[in-house]
């Protein structure tokens, strides 16, 4: 299922204003790559690149090359609303839909595209209820609302509906910045188990975070405020922590700058 | 040191006071605002019970002499209903898409600026005119006779701002993060707003629409020029006369005797009671609805 993204030369813009530039880099299947940097480095907007969620922005637009095992997420007979199906994504703040239960949210994705039998979904939800580590705390309250659910529940919650639609690569930006420790430490779990299935991109603020949960890790980086944000450098995880090539890594992973 | 140090101090005597003061103007204003609804209510009710009985509810005027007593409004709230019912046929629809348009497509272009100031104007085209635009066009052009349909189609000019407004509103307070997790699985944009945009903001469309059929259920201006009068039941908004509740209370309060008088009490009553069992029922759907039932 997993599949490797390959990114050449993107440049991201928001109405004219460069934001990132110049990306370049190769997201291996079914291994966590986790991207690390200071506020307004880009990591989000490139985040959002990969599964052409930026361009929903008006005024944003995206050049350059990414492919996805030999196709084009760009081309320009590319839906990008099936690009979404194959790569999906989980957000900063947990957004289950409020009018929706939470058997509704997990069978949303498939349920707004087409038709499935009752058993079939049935299926798919507990699947992947399970698969997000939630099916125990929820099973018995499924046609409750998602909203009643706490913090860590709900962004398992969209875990779940982000894994229903069986994507390719799941895409996930800053997942735990709103949750306790305790939640985190179940996502972090459950990213180390998804990974078996999925590639996994992750954006995330807390660098023991990406040194615990990623296989490999990219250094994003600002010339100045206002310059738009570039890759510094990508490698294994235990390499950018213990010996990066680049000073400007060291110095934010040691808490020099940033 | 001390000057410029802050301290916990007790609340001053001034504050207090001022702060009394304006809780007794705002009391003050709530109740001058509550005094006409309350008398409006009172006067109605107090004057209409005298006629609101089975006969009033279920008989015309067919028949009823000038100084007879008896008679109902039979006709007139059918003639109400119905009309208001088409008005929103046409207007929701028409309203709810301008609204969608507005805050999910319309991105800043000249279009959309547009279409902002022209409802804006339609706001405040007074309801007579839009009365005399249907009667000028439908009636004296096209040739159409007076119908419940034409004061439909008035009362749809009335309605349409204040739907596409609320609508908006209601619309734009939907957060975007419900948007993009429903693009981020994948679906399309038109399903999104059915299926994700279109149900969070359902109650306040709702709460929007009978706003806008509360104004408009009281609308006399219009049907004057549109549906005409007539004294006999006419189940056919599309074909000739019909009545509707304000035009009756219209018609029965400028006639000399207290028969008539106390009849277009009644229809008031009668019409207030409708626009709250709308409301009730618009309530209760919304409720119904609401995921917050559920939990």
């Amino acid at each position: 299922m997993a599949k490797q993204i390959e990114v050449t030369d993107v440049d991201a813009y928001y109405s004219g204003h460069k934001a990132i530039e110049g990306i370049s880099m190769t997201i291996d299947a079914r291994a966590v790559t986790a991207f690390i940097g200071p506020s307004g480095c880009g990591k989000s907007t490139f985040l959002r690149t990969l599964n052409r969620m930026h361009e929903v922005i008006p005024g944003a637009t995206v050049t350059g090359k990414i492919r996805m095992e030999e196709q084009d997420l760009y081309g320009a007979d590319v839906d990008p609303v099936s690009v979404r199906r194959t790569i999906g994504m989980v957000f900063q703040r947990p957004n289950p839909f409020p009018t929706m239960s939470i058997y509704d949210n997990v069978a949303a994705g498939l349920r707004l595209n087409h038709r499935y039998s009752k058993s079939e979904l049935d299926g798919i939800v507990e699947e992947s209820l399970k698969g997000a580590n939630l099916w125990n705390e929820v099973k018995d309250r499924l046609p409750k609302p998602g909203s009643g659910l706490s913090g860590g529940q709900q962004q398992r919650l969209c875990i779940a509906r982000a894994i229903a639609v069986r994507p390719q690569v799941l895409l996930m930006d800053e997942p735990c910045s709103a949750l306790d420790p305790i939640s985190t430490l179940a996502i972090e779990d459950l990213i180390a188990k998804l990974k078996q299935e999925f590639t996994i991109v992750i954006v995330t603020h807390n660098m023991q975070q990406a040194a615990r949960v990623s296989d490999k890790t990219a250094f994003f980086n600002l010339a100045a405020q206002g310059q738009p944000g570039k890759l510094i450098e990508m490698d294994d995880t235990t390499k950018i922590f213990t010996s990066p090539s680049q000073k400007a890594t060291e110095d934010y992973i040691t808490g020099r700058f940033g | 040191m001390s000057a410029v140090t802050p301290e916990i101090q007790r609340i001053s005597g001034m504050r207090r006071f001022k702060d009394k003061g304006v809780q007794a103007l705002v009391y003050l204003a709530f109740a001058i605002a509550v005094v006409p609804l309350i008398s409006v209510l009172w006067m109605v009710i107090s004057n209409g019970m005298a006629r609101f009985d089975m006969e009033f509810l279920t008989h015309s005027m067919r028949n009823i002499g000038a100084r007879d007593a008896g008679g109902g409004a039979y006709h007139a709230i059918i003639g109400t209903l119905e009309q208001v019912a088409l008005a929103s046929l046409i207007s929701v629809p028409i309203g709810l898409l301008t609204a969608v348009y507005l805050v999910e497509y319309g991105t800043n272009g000249r279009l959309k600026r547009a279409i902002s100031f022209f409802v804006d104007i339609m706001t405040g085209v007074p309801s007579v005119v839009a009365g005399l635009f249907v009667l000028a066009f439908w009636i004296l052009i096209l040739g159409m006779p007076f119908s419940g349909w034409a004061g439909a189609m008035a009362l749809s000019i009335l309605m349409l701002p204040t739907v596409v407004r609320a609508a908006e509103e209601m619309l734009m307070l939907v957060p975007n993060d419900l948007r993009e997790a429903s693009y981020a699985l994948g679906v399309s944009k038109w399903r999104t707003i059915v299926k994700v945009v279109l149900p969070t903001a359902f109650t306040g469309i709702v709460t929007g629409i009978m706003l806008a059929v509360a104004r408009v259920a009281g609308e006399t201006a219009p049907l004057l020029l549109t549906v005409f009068f007539t004294d006999s039941i006419n189940n056919d908004p599309f074909n000739g006369a019909q009545m509707g509740l304000p035009l009756y209370v219209f018609d029965q309060a400028a006639r000399p005797n207290d028969t008539a008088i106390d009849r277009a009490w009644a229809a008031a009553l009668t019409l207030i009671i409708i626009i709250m069992l709308l409301n009730l029922a618009a309530r209760l759907i919304t409720y119904w609805r609401s995921p917050a039932r559920k939990r």
